[in-house]
């Protein structure tokens, strides 16, 4: 896609044409008391080099330790060919084309990433992505307030254990549109979500947030909890991790009927951490519930010779059709972050996915069954996990991380603000990125932690 | 443009109602909307026993080109819809005032449906759009 600048000469032909004497005067329907003067919190301008010396110091920070620090971002290993192929100039652009008869690759890319999506989670259809899991849950909140025409609430509630970032930024995005939302209570024995708060609500909600594996690692009973939140006649949105699918129950099939939304983080395919984004969320659904799907959809169909190609689909949703009625205002996608996806499970395919998935899965055990065996150390639940797990330590949790960390290891978050009914709680993920030595050197980094900093320890 | 049939109630957003024997209105929109939005690929029906307060969204027709939404043209609650538009939305195309029905409303308040227009008002105020 070529760049085409306006120069200052082209601005003001264009102005003059249509009898307008400057930019902002195109504002001018805006009244002044509606416009923000200043921004608060955004710091002045400064140079490109300025920039690039402030993004490398930033970088620094986060460089070089050893992470096993998940909630929600994994490190997962990205084969140099995905960010070979999707930074080629005739992919590197964000935005889903609209022109079908110039951008058939990028469209294709795009529905092959629908088509692998809507497989992963067992649904029947996706949307093209949208910014973040953590928004993606928010789309998803208000897709079953439209969808879930039978309710007359406008209550979402999130069983106990949901990310709840993920219910901030929900709260944020769709609090102001009248949605509610509720958390249940999780149990602090297992870890995962209290089927009895949902079975005995006295309001049936408009839908169920269910997260698998939970914000703990943990594996919920998704088929009872998707089963007691239909029987309220509420909608299932299921909130899952990627990666996990390929050993997981997909969620098209939890309980008898399935879940209704289906979304999550698509960070770990193949996107790196890079200091918390840009990332894509995920979004896939029944073929009843298409028309209330936000984002866009690529479709594939045939043109005027009969040959097939790919083009937008049920555009009638969107803001230049439907206007304030529209189904979200994302009328673009993270495409660059999807690409990537689309060539990471390409590579990998169904097996790669799944051994990759087994193997975080066997590392995060080996790591918490050693750290576990470390006096004052617990692992806190006894459920199953996928790869991520709670470890209870007998004093508080910030200075033997900062210790870790200065040994060069991210020992994981701190749950002790969010959770403090977790005690001294730490989240703790090891990737199939760590090795046996890594695992080692973890064990020895939180050990000597702890026998440093014995007097911290809390005998209450 | 055809002849208006003179058994039926209009309104403004081009729908026409048309009170049955029994009391039920049957809701549907005009030729002229029909024409204006082209070839029908969708059409969101209400839920039976849909409670709806005038102006409310009744139903959304959708072609490849728009979607607009019915309104509900008066107090009323959804007593039936018309299952046959789930798939063949082009019904509401190809006959209007009959087969391409939307849904049958029970009113709350019928003496609203004595201000709507009757085929010659619509017709002159159709033509008033056109002038």
């Amino acid at each position: 896609m070529p760049f085409i600048p306006h120069t200052e000469k082209d601005i003001h032909e264009m102005l003059d044409a249509i009898g307008a004497s400057s930019i902002d005067e195109l504002f001018d329907e805006i009244p002044e008391s509606l416009r923000i003067q200043h921004l608060d919190g955004v710091p002045a301008p400064i140079n490109e080099m300025q920039v690039t010396r402030l993004m490398h110091e930033r970088a620094a920070e986060d460089a070089g330790a050893l992470s096993f620090i998940g909630a929600g971002a994994y490190e997962h290993h990205i084969p140099a060919a995905v960010w070979q192929v999707t930074t080629r100039g005739e992919f590197y652009s964000a935005y889903t084309p609209y022109q079908a008869e110039a951008s058939q690759g990028t469209l294709q890319v795009i529905y092959e990433y629908q088509s692998m999506i809507a497989s992963l989670t067992g649904m029947e259809v996706s949307n093209a992505s949208l910014y973040d899991g953590a928004s993606a849950v928010a789309e998803a909140a208000l897709m079953a307030v439209r969808a879930n025409r039978k309710s007359k609430s406008r209550r979402i509630v999130f069983v106990g254990g949901v990310n709840r970032t993920y219910q901030k930024v929900a709260q944020a995005i769709a609090g102001t549109q009248g949605l509610l939302f509720d958390e249940l209570p999780f149990s602090t024995e297992t870890g995962l979500a209290d089927l009895d708060a949902l079975t005995s609500m006295d309001e049936p909600p408009v839908a169920v947030v269910i997260s698998q594996p939970n914000f703990f690692g943990c594996v919920d009973d998704v088929d009872a909890l998707t089963d007691a939140a239909h029987a309220l006649g509420a909608l299932v949105i299921g909130v899952v991790n990627p990666t996990a699918l390929a050993l997981l129950k997909p969620p098209g099939q939890w309980g008898s009927n399935g879940a209704d939304i289906v979304c999550g983080e698509g960070q770990p395919l193949g996107v790196p951490l890079s200091s918390g984004g840009p990332y894509f969320g995920f979004m896939t659904t029944r073929q009843s519930l298409v028309r209330q799907l936000p984002g866009r959809i690529v479709g594939r169909t045939l043109d005027v010779d009969g040959k097939p190609g790919f083009t937008l689909t049920l555009q009638a949703r969107e803001q230049h059709i439907r206007r304030s009625k529209a189904t979200s205002n994302i009328c673009t996608n993270q495409g660059l972050m999807v690409t990537a996806a689309t060539i990471y499970l390409a590579l990998l395919g169904e097996q790669g996915l799944a051994r990759v998935a087994a193997s975080s899965h066997r590392n995060t055990l080996n790591l918490v069954a050693a750290v576990d065996a470390l006096p004052g150390v617990k692992r806190a639940f006894a459920t199953p996990v996928f790869h991520e797990a709670v470890v209870q330590l007998d004093r508080p949790v910030a200075p033997v991380l900062a210790a870790m960390a200065e040994q060069g290891v991210l020992g994981g978050l701190d749950l002790s603000a969010d959770y403090p009914e977790l005690g001294h709680a730490l989240l703790v993920c090891a990737t199939e990125t760590k090795t046996e030595q890594d695992l080692q050197r973890y064990f020895e980094t939180m050990q000597s932690a702890l026998t440093a900093d014995s007097s911290l320890r809390d005998v209450s | 443009m055809s002849e208006l049939p003179g058994d039926l109630k209009y309104t403004d957003e081009h729908e026409w109602l048309r009170i049955e024997d029994d009391g039920s209105v049957v809701v549907g929109i005009t030729e002229h909307a029909q024409e204006a939005l082209g070839d029908l690929v969708y059409v969101e029906l209400p839920e039976i026993d849909q409670i709806l307060t005038s102006g409310d969204g009744l139903a959304v027709v959708e072609s490849v080109k728009a979607a607009s939404d019915v309104y509900a043209p008066l107090d009323a609650k959804v007593t039936d819809v018309n299952e046959a538009l789930t798939d063949a939305p082009e019904l509401v195309n190809s006959d209007p005032y009959g087969e391409g029905w939307i849904a049958r409303i029970e009113p709350e308040d019928r003496s609203v449906l004595d201000e709507l227009m009757d085929a010659d008002a619509y017709q002159a105020f159709l033509e008033k759009l056109e002038s």
